[in-house]
Formats: C-alpha cells, sequence, structure tokens
C-alpha cells in the first residue's frame, strides 16, 4: 500500500543486510523504560528460576562462579533502532536451566521494579539468551538494565527484559507488561510483529 | 535458596486502559504551523483512524522514490474520537525524518501512519478510570506534546482531578502550544503551570536561567504526601534525572510513567 511521500529522499541509501524491516541504525544507545530505573545492589541481587514443582535461585557470588559467554549480536528495539555487533558477557540460559526440570514451555521474565515479560521457552535455549552483566566491556548501567538484564536478541529488545530478577514457568503463554500495553505477543524483528 | 518471585508479588500495579486497535492508515497533512524555530505542528485528516487516548503515540512512514523508506514515532498532541491528529514534531540535528516534517511537508502531502500505539504511557478522565489521584505532568523540550494533549484532555473533560504541569524549556521561543496553554490555564478544570527556562527566561523572571535541580522540583510539583501520579517525558537524560529525584522524594516509583525520548 506505500505510496511515495512528496519530497522525501531520505539519506540511508547504504542498506544493511543485518537490518531488519522498518530499522534504522544507531550508534548511540537509546533507553525504552515505562518508569523510574529501579536501584539494584549486587549485595541483594538475586536470580531465581520457579518451576511447577520448585525453585533454583543463585546470588550474585553464585551467579558469576558460573560459566560465562561472550556474545557479540545485533539488537533491534520495537521503537525503530538497531544497533550491530553489540558485545555482551552473560551466562547462558542453557547453563541456568541445566538442573531446571520442567513440563511447562512458557516463560514470564520478572524485573526488579515490576516489569514482566513473556517468551516461549525453547526460544531461551539452544544458545540464544543469556542474563548479561556486561556490555562493551563495562558493567551494565542502571538504566540499560544493570546489574544483570535478559538478553534474547533474536527478539524485539523489550523482550531483553532489563533489571531481570527471575524466570517463572508457566504452562501457557501469557502476555507481560509491554505485550499488555501494545506491544506484540512474540516480537521477531524479521517479522516485524511490533504490535498486536 | 529463597523465595521466588511470584506473579503476584512483582505484577504491574495498573491495568491496561481499553484503547482502540492499532493498523495502517494513510494520512493527509491539513495544516502545518511553525510551533518554535525548530518545530513544526502538523495537523493530519487520517479517514479511518479510530480515535486515540491522551499521551498515545504513532509510527510515521515516508517513502522516497526510489522506495527506500524510513520510519519514525511521534507523540500525538491531540485525543479522542476525531480523525483529525495533531503532532508537533522537534528536528533533530542529524536527524532523517524529522528534518523533513519540519521543514519540507506542506498540505497535501500524503504519508502513512501506523497507530494509535502504546496504552500505558495514557490519561483518561477520573470519571472513565475511577482513579481520582492528582496528577503532575514533567516535560522537557518536546517532551511536553504527550502531557499536552493529556492537559488538553484534562480541560475538554472538566475533570476535577487536579492538574499540574512542570515545563523545562530553553527560551520563551522554545515554547510548545504557547497560546494553548494560556486557555488551559484558566479553563474551568485549570491547569497549574510552572515553567523552567534553562538558557534564557523573559525579561523580569524571578529566576535564573538554569537546569532544574532537585529543590526547583521539589517545589514545582505536588508532593509525595499526596499520591500524585506522575508523568515524566523528555530526552533520556531528562528523564533520568528527573525519575530518580522523585524517588528521593518519596514518590511511589508505580505512580511515576516515563516516556524517553532517545537518540536517532
Amino acid at each position: 500500500m506505500s505510496f511515495i511521500t512528496r519530497g522525501f529522499s531520505g539519506r540511508g541509501r547504504e542498506r544493511d543486510d543485518r537490518l531488519p524491516p522498518g530499522q534504522t541504525l544507531v550508534t548511540d544507545f537509546p533507553v525504552l523504560s515505562a518508569g523510574p530505573t529501579p536501584e539494584v545492589d549486587t549485595d541483594d541481587w538475586e536470580f531465581t528460576i520457579r518451576t511447577e514443582t520448585g525453585a533454583h535461585s543463585w546470588n550474585w557470588d553464585e551467579f558469576m562462579a558460573l560459566k560465562i559467554d561472550d556474545v557479540d549480536t545485533d539488537i533491534h528495539c520495537v521503537t525503530h533502532w538497531s544497533k550491530l555487533g553489540t558485545r555482551w558477557r552473560g551466562v547462558s540460559l542453557d547453563t541456568l536451566f541445566e538442573d531446571v526440570e520442567t513440563q511447562y514451555d512458557y516463560v514470564m521474565a520478572h524485573s526488579y521494579g515490576g516489569y514482566t515479560t513473556n517468551v516461549p521457552l525453547d526460544e531461551l535455549l539452544d544458545g540464544k539468551a543469556w542474563v548479561a552483566f556486561e556490555f562493551d566491556g563495562e558493567p551494565l548501567d542502571p538504566e540499560h538494565g544493570g546489574p544483570a538484564r535478559l538478553l534474547v536478541p533474536h527478539l524485539y529488545f523489550w523482550k531483553s527484559a532489563k533489571w531481570v530478577r527471575g524466570l517463572v514457568m508457566m504452562d501457557q503463554d501469557e502476555p507481560g507488561f509491554w505485550e499488555q500495553n501494545g506491544y506484540h505477543i512474540h516480537g521477531d524483528p524479521w517479522k516485524e510483529e511490533r504490535y498486536w | 535458596m529463597s523465595d521466588a518471585p511470584t506473579a503476584q508479588a512483582v505484577a504491574p500495579s495498573a491495568a491496561p486502559l481499553a484503547v482502540p486497535r492499532s493498523g495502517w492508515h494513510v494520512a493527509t497533512v491539513a495544516a502545518t504551523h511553525r510551533e518554535t524555530p525548530n518545530a513544526t505542528r502538523i495537523e493530519l485528516d487520517v479517514p479511518g483512524w479510530p480515535g486515540n487516548a491522551a499521551g498515545q503515540h504513532l509510527d510515521v512512514r515516508l517513502t522516497a522514490p526510489d522506495g527506500y523508506q524510513a520510519t519514525r514515532s511521534y507523540s500525538i498532541a491531540s485525543s479522542g474520537s476525531s480523525t483529525r491528529v495533531v503532532l508537533a514534531v522537534d528536528k533533530l540535528p542529524d536527524g532523517e525524518v524529522s528534518p523533513y516534517l519540519v521543514d519540507d511537508v506542506r498540505a497535501g502531502d500524503m504519508l502513512e501512519v501506523h497507530g494509535p500505539l502504546g496504552a500505558f504511557f495514557v490519561w483518561a478522565p477520573a470519571a472513565d478510570t475511577g482513579d481520582h489521584r492528582p496528577v503532575q505532568l514533567i516535560a522537557g523540550g518536546s517532551g511536553v506534546v504527550p502531557l499536552y494533549a493529556m492537559a488538553h484532555a484534562h480541560a475538554d473533560a472538566s475533570d476535577p482531578t487536579p492538574f499540574r504541569l512542570l515545563y523545562s524549556v530553553r527560551t520563551p521561543d522554545d515554547v510548545y502550544f504557547d497560546d494553548e496553554f494560556a486557555t488551559l490555564v484558566d479553563a474551568a478544570a485549570p491547569l497549574q503551570l510552572d515553567v523552567v527556562y534553562t538558557r534564557r527566561a523573559p525579561e523580569g523572571w524571578a529566576t535564573a536561567p538554569g537546569r532544574i535541580m532537585r529543590e526547583a522540583l521539589e517545589a514545582a510539583v505536588f508532593p509525595a504526601s499526596e499520591r500524585p501520579r506522575v508523568f515524566v517525558c523528555g530526552s533520556t537524560g531528562f528523564v533520568e534525572r528527573v525519575a530518580d529525584w522523585l524517588v528521593e522524594l518519596g514518590h511511589d516509583p508505580r505512580s511515576i510513567r516515563t516516556e524517553r525520548y532517545g537518540g536517532a
């Protein structure tokens, strides 16, 4: 249905294959948050996976003793910006789920500050997601989700819950915070699953 | 091992408002108006627009002759059931879409919009929500656009909720909706307006221009004891600073909603 808008030429001619449709390349790191940035001290930080049968928790020291991955990835925000070749360090969800038994297929990520986002479990495993605590060689800034955030780079970045504190297994998919407030239940940038 | 988070313990405090479903629409520019030296107000006629809540945004998509497309999000300055949708766009120095919208677009031009979007940074009259807490709006620069929509909706509804806006702006020339705000201040459901000038104040202004500090913020907003709902909109730096101070001043983080205008 698109038509030419009179007088618009644009300047982004060098189209990069790594950019999903409707995205614009940025070099800075814009922020999307719904409220104040919560202050979370690593002394008080805890990460928990809760299943239908019980819970697995790690404090900061236990978490840092896990196998740590270097991650080099592109990230795509629903507000139309993408950032290519970002460098993170974090713990793979494969590592965190090693000893977790669950029959449930869906995950609700919960954050300090009260926010939630839903992701199917199979989209968090097999090297597709991390709990990241370092960006570009530095501890993750609070405004970007520090001390630790979920990193699910193949989905729009609101799925990469900032200030993450835990995952709760669900037997069916339910919308999280942004998903209830207008964003797509799944959020694949290559299919432009932005809004419902 | 310790207690895991439960959905109950960390659920967001507010249920989303019922808002119209979003979709793509063809918009025709009905009128443009130079809002400030750096910004243009654009009135769009959008047949089929389902209406929007105060505070929502939309995506604008422009297509160049060679098929190249660029899409950006803009807050909506209007609300209600009208298919006349008002934007006010600030020109970003290295922008691609905003310079076109601010300097080149003219009546009769057509573009695509997708919306309305966002169901969280919105305000609706107390008659609809049952929420009678005072409302504090805090704007930095062009971040005033969705807050103006809220203040306007408040006056239109003659809503009894106390409404206050703290507006941080560079100079008197940079004030958006100057005449409209003068009307809202005198409305039957009045808006209490406090303006802070960061670079140049009007002649005879009581305070010297400068960035708003914590004490000035405290003096110009409803106190935490009145449990206001707070909407903050502006650049990321402005919003981070203001929201942090509000929490320090005792405001409940769950009562503070933010919209950050970042980068590109």
